[in-house]
């Protein structure tokens, strides 16, 4: 228990920690990890990390794992987690900073990459999705 | 005095049938409504950092347009722009710097925003003003014997500050489908959502999320499900082949919104409904209901 307690207040001193906190707007260790978030999130079949985890292991500053998530991608910013959650952490602007941390790393490393579509596919597609595909997955 | 419009990308696009079905029945409700000049893209989804203001600048640019048509406020029916820009000028509300800085960085513009536009949604505005009883009293076709899933998703709910009706079991849409002369039925996953933007990079979720939602919609024995969300309409209708292949079981639906719902039950004409552009045509079940 000392151990975790120490590791703790170790890596709530590390940047990333602190500008997870500072662009989500968080505190982090406020979470007891009551599991509500992951419960009713709708895209959790698909994720590798649940946001309850993902909460977790931004609070240990687990930025290389966090940042390699299948999660950070499939998450929707569909807001259930952030409504329900008892302790009133907004996870999905956790998650939107892991984001946004991956996708302004310098590399223009596009989560989505569109010119790889086909013209028909894109052309199906509604703007509305374009658009927010492109605003959610591009830098 | 004209109620400002604002019909947003989607509707002047592959949603043109929910943009027409809008006008027109507003007009039989007589409320005289008037298109924004020159609006332009909300930009979709409101961002969520703290420090971001370059997504803002899109819906302040709108709400500016709003007060050099002066008025105090406007309409929108897409659920997505009325999330958008309500929690943009949330945003800006509450941040006197930020809006600073997008005033300064909009320096071009005549007009400064002053945080002094009120965003509606349609579904909001026919409750609030019209009311649903003088729609009732207008309905010249009631929809009998239609039973209807109504589908929020996520934009009309959450977050609470921009809900207009309770977050987790909202009823507004019930209350217009009962308007119509229609049956709303308890619709379990009526916010749940539906993948949203996954339809462009992740197909794989939408077709999982459609066969979901849908099928609670038809456990329910429903005749469609209606929506108000130009996004959630094409996830839930065009991706229904994907669901199928998913599970054999699937039942096809029509997808509708609740504007081309109203159009029907106020006569507004054929044109206005646009079943052109669905992928599961309506017209056999409403056919079937002696509505078509
Ligand atoms: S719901 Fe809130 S408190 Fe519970 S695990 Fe999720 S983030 Fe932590
Ligand atoms: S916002 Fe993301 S994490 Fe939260 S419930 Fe929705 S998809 Fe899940
Ligand atoms: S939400 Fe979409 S459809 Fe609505 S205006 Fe904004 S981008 Fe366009
Ligand atoms: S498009 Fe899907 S994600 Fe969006 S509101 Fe509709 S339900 Fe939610």
């Amino acid at each position: 228990m000392n151990n975790t307690t120490l590791r703790l207040s170790t890596s709530m001193g590390s940047a990333f920690v602190a500008k997870v906190e500072k662009v989500s707007g968080q505190k982090l260790l406020a979470c007891y990890q009551c599991g509500k978030c992951s419960a009713g999130c709708p895209m959790a079949a698909h994720m590798d990390i649940l946001p309850n985890q993902i909460i977790r292991m931004a609070q240990m500053g687990m930025q290389k794992q966090l940042l390699a998530s299948k999660t950070i991608w499939v998450c929707v910013s569909c807001l259930t987690c952030n409504s329900r959650c008892p302790k009133n952490i907004h996870i999905a602007e956790v998650i939107e900073s892991l984001r946004q941390t991956a996708l302004n790393n310098g590399q223009r490393d596009d989560r989505l990459k569109i010119w790889e579509m086909t013209p028909e596919a894109r052309s199906d597609l509604p703007p509305i999705a374009m658009i927010s595909a492109m605003r959610k997955l591009t830098s | 005095m004209k109620l400002i419009y604002y019909p947003g990308c989607t509707l002047k696009n592959s949603a043109r049938n929910f943009d027409t079905s809008t006008v027109t029945s507003m007009a039989k409700l007589d409320v005289e409504i008037e298109e924004l000049e020159r609006w332009n893209c909300c930009g979709t989804v409101h961002a969520l950092g703290s420090d971001n203001v370059m997504n803002r600048v899109a819906p302040v640019t709108n709400l500016i347009r709003v007060k050099e048509a002066k008025a105090t406020e406007f309409m929108t029916s897409c659920a997505m722009c009325y999330n958008t820009l309500k929690r943009a000028n949330n945003d800006v509300k509450a941040h006197a710097n930020k809006l600073n800085t997008i005033n300064e960085f909009l320096n071009l513009e005549e007009t400064k925003y002053e945080g002094d536009v009120e965003v509606r949604h349609l579904l909001e505005y026919l409750r609030d003003r019209v009311g649903f009883d003088k729609l009732a009293a207008k309905v010249k076709k009631p929809l009998k014997d239609l039973r209807v899933a109504c589908y929020y998703g996520c934009l009309l709910v959450r977050p609470k500050e921009v809900a207009f009706d309770d977050v987790e079991n909202p009823m507004i849409m019930e209350n217009l489908i009962t308007a119509l002369g229609a049956t709303p039925v308890n619709f379990p996953l009526k916010t749940e959502c539906c993948g949203a933007y996954h339809s462009v990079g992740s197909p794989e979720i939408i077709a999982d999320r459609t066969d979901k939602i849908m099928s609670s919609a038809s456990e329910q024995r429903v005749d469609m499900v209606v929506v108000s969300c130009p996004l959630c309409a094409y996830n839930l209708d065009f991706k229904q082949d994907d669901a199928r292949r998913l599970n054999p079981d699937f039942q096809h639906m029509p997808v509708l919104y609740f504007t081309q719902l109203m159009a029907l039950a106020l006569e507004c004409g054929e044109e206005a409904l646009g079943f052109d552009l669905h992928h599961i045509d309506p017209l056999p079940t409403l056919a079937a209901r002696g509505l078509a």
